[in-house]
């Protein structure tokens, strides 16, 4: 005799612990048996491309905060990255070591929270805080360079807000001789846990082909062993002048992707060491007075300077005719801007590519046939954030 | 007569003070538990309420007492209100045939520190402490919500899985005694711990023990990253206060066994028995916590893996090692 089964439709978010924002996955489950498994998101959707096509060039840059906002960081460089290549100016030495200082520190900061969480979905409730205590002290660095410790703006057209505050050195100094330590305090917690293993080894497989085929970016196609990195193959604001590896996995499994982000913080730690050893002098912001905002202590001292600031900061500025595109390594992947002008003050169209909305793409081919418990251990590998996915 | 009328007056003051210290360390050991893993988290803990936070659990429980107490619409209601209760009963009742001194006499009249010495002790545990599925299983079935049935069925897999080897775990143990009885097994270890004797045994029984009680890293009924909150997810109020002190005195029951069973119960010198056996439980529960804080969790096919090729095989063959070598020798 046989029994009639059923598949349970289960609801899996919005608001779920581990669904990393609002992310609505649609279980269908045989058991505990993932059976079928529908992303739905627009949750956090709040038309930030849309508004960009109302705002200055300028006024655009605290909303690109608001997309990834663990690596708000990243999101401003690759903003401000394709409106210079639409311009076609270039930033001063010194802000591109600036920028790569904070776009690495952001890095450790979005991979800390990455594993504060993941460890947590996976139950390993400790790590969780330990990471934070880290997180805690970049925001405080973070806190000193722009004045907010989240919504940062801090990289402006043609360079940084401002240069690096008094104190900086010595603060920034005290974390990278101290994270390394504490990296392995986290590795002897989970790295070689048998039940840590037996949760990830083999876990949400993506073979390398795949990965290609899906368009992953960042430390998930590097966990299936794909060798690509948009700061490696695209070099930009001076990563070619830095000495780092790029780490990359073999089975493509959550433990992978795991192994992969935890060396990417060690390789981001040297960076941000290298950076700080060559920084060179010189301004932090490019002299170009009708498309860059001036330094800030001029205004009050020169009178050419103010009005630049008013024309700017009231009327924008008007790039000429063009299409651009111009990406970054963001923590999570490659982070692209597409931006067409007409010529305006406003930009014609601004397209996001954002690298968790392609990465989750890959999760229901993830997770079918594998258990309710893995749901989580994928989603948290995958490492997605709901701000950039909904835009 | 009198004899009876002392009895029950005994029994009755017995049952009194048990009850009422147990619901107190209870309510202490949820202080103790954010306390420890909150100093292991680089953080504090519960500092507001009273110094270092003493009295946040009469908080919590003032609080919990005037929470809105919520029955889901389409829940079954008298199971849903009978399960907490299913649950938080036999937890209590189980501590009945734990010995926690040596006989005392005040005036003349000599009292066993063990609310009554039942001479098959451990069996009475044993399915007492199974009568407490019931309050997880209903109440997750009850809810009408697919997270807490999820949680119901992986609690009542888990702990009628690792039920066998926890008792099978304890064979051993009562195979050297030759008794069920509590006192009996106390009595047995007046020079050596079972603990040496029945080093496998008590591994066995330690792991069955936590994946009993549904902790880390077999919290898997209650994962809050799954399953939201797993069985209690409906629950409010005082009936979820009921499944959380179920849970801890469950904690206390399985620590008090195997402090019973391996590490010579109330023995120990200089200090009195009572003195002794609370210690004892202390370092097992501070055990729980530590584990909390340590580990991962496991996933439901691992743990039941676990529970029937590894666990059970060993504890038969435990078993079987001491009937040989209690023939031999």
């Amino acid at each position: 005799m046989t029994i009639a089964t059923q598949v349970m439709t289960i609801n899996m978010g919005p608001q779920h612990p581990s669904t990393h924002g609002v992310l609505r996955l649609l279980l269908e489950l045989d058991g505990e048996t993932v059976v079928k498994a529908t992303p739905d998101i627009g949750y956090l959707h709040r038309g930030i491309e849309k508004l960009a096509e109302h705002k200055t060039y300028h006024q655009f840059i605290p909303l690109t905060d608001r997309l990834d906002y663990l690596a708000p960081m990243s999101n401003n460089l690759g903003y401000a990255l394709a409106v210079e290549k639409l311009l076609d100016i270039e930033a001063p030495k010194r802000s591109q070591y600036i920028r790569v200082i904070m776009c690495e520190l952001t890095r450790i900061s979005s991979h800390l929270l990455w594993l504060a969480t993941h460890a947590l979905d996976i139950g390993a409730m400790t790590v969780f805080f330990y990471c934070f205590r880290e997180r805690e002290t970049i925001n405080d660095i973070f806190e000193m360079v722009a004045g907010a410790r989240m919504n940062l703006s801090y990289i402006r057209i043609g360079g940084v807000a401002r240069d690096l505050p008094d104190g900086f050195t010595e603060k920034t100094r005290d974390f990278i001789n101290t994270f390394m330590d504490r990296l392995k305090d986290y590795e002897t917690l989970l790295t070689k846990n048998k039940i840590w293993l037996m949760r990830t080894k083999g876990v949400g497989v993506i073979s390398a082909e795949d990965a290609i085929n899906y368009g992953l970016s960042g430390p998930c196609i590097r966990g299936s062993g794909v060798r690509w990195d948009v700061r490696k193959s695209e070099p930009y604001s001076s990563y070619d002048e830095m000495d780092f590896l790029v780490p990359v996995g073999e089975n493509g499994d959550v433990y992978d992707r795991y192994l992969v982000r935890l060396e990417e913080m060690r390789q981001s730690n040297e960076i941000v060491r290298q950076a700080m050893d060559n920084l060179p002098e010189g301004e932090y912001i490019a002299d170009i007075p009708d498309v860059a905002l001036p330094k800030k202590e001029d205004l009050k001292q020169s009178m050419e300077s103010l009005i630049h600031h008013f024309k700017i900061v009231t009327g924008g500025i008007c790039p000429p005719v063009g299409e651009v595109y111009a990406c970054v390594e963001a923590p999570k992947g490659e982070l692209g801007y597409y931006i067409v002008s007409d010529g305006s003050k406003n930009p014609y169209r601004i397209k996001i590519r954002p690298p968790s909305f392609v990465n989750l793409e890959v999760l229901e081919k993830m997770i079918v046939g594998h258990l309710l418990a893995d749901v989580v251990a994928v989603i948290g590998s995958l490492d997605i954030v709901l701000g950039e996915i909904d835009r | 007569m009198t004899n009876a009328i002392v009895f029950a007056i005994l029994s009755t003051i017995k049952i009194g003070i048990v009850i009422g210290v147990l619901l107190l360390v209870i309510a202490y050991l949820i202080w103790v538990e954010r306390k420890v893993m909150a100093h292991m988290q680089v953080r504090m803990g519960p500092m507001r309420v009273g110094w270092h936070g003493l009295l946040q659990p009469i908080a919590d429980g003032l609080k919990l007492i005037t929470k809105e107490d919520i029955i889901p619409a389409n829940a079954s209601k008298i199971l849903f209100i009978a399960s907490p209760a299913i649950a938080m009963v036999p937890a209590l009742l189980s501590i009945a045939v734990i010995p926690f001194g040596d006989t005392i006499s005040i005036m003349g009249v000599s009292i066993d520190m063990v609310i009554t010495d039942v001479n098959i002790g451990i069996l009475f545990i044993l399915a007492v402490s199974s009568v407490g599925v019931y309050g997880i299983l209903l109440g997750g079935w009850s809810s009408n919500n697919k997270y807490s049935l999820l949680g119901g069925l992986r609690s009542s897999a888990q702990m009628i899985s690792y039920e066998l080897s926890m008792g099978l775990s304890l064979i051993g143990v009562i195979m050297m005694t030759g008794s069920l009885s509590l006192v009996d097994t106390v009595n047995a270890q007046t020079d050596l711990w079972f603990v040496v004797l029945q080093p496998v045994a008590f591994l066995v029984y330690a792991i069955s023990a936590i994946a009993e009680t549904n902790r880390c890293p077999f919290d898997l009924p209650e994962a809050e990253t799954e399953l939201v909150s797993g069985f209690h997810t409906e629950y409010s109020s005082m009936k979820f206060a009921l499944f959380f002190m179920a849970e801890y005195a469950n904690i206390i029951t399985v620590s008090a066994v195997g402090v019973t069973f391996f590490f010579g119960g109330w023995r120990g010198p200089f200090l009195p028995p009572v003195v002794w056996f609370l210690i004892k439980m202390a370092l097992c529960i501070f055990f729980f916590v530590w584990l909390r804080s340590t580990f991962p969790r496991f996933r439901i096919d691992q743990l039941m893996q676990f529970a029937w090729k590894v666990l059970l095989p060993v504890a038969v063959v435990n078993v079987l090692i001491t009937g040989i070598v209690m023939t031999l020798l």
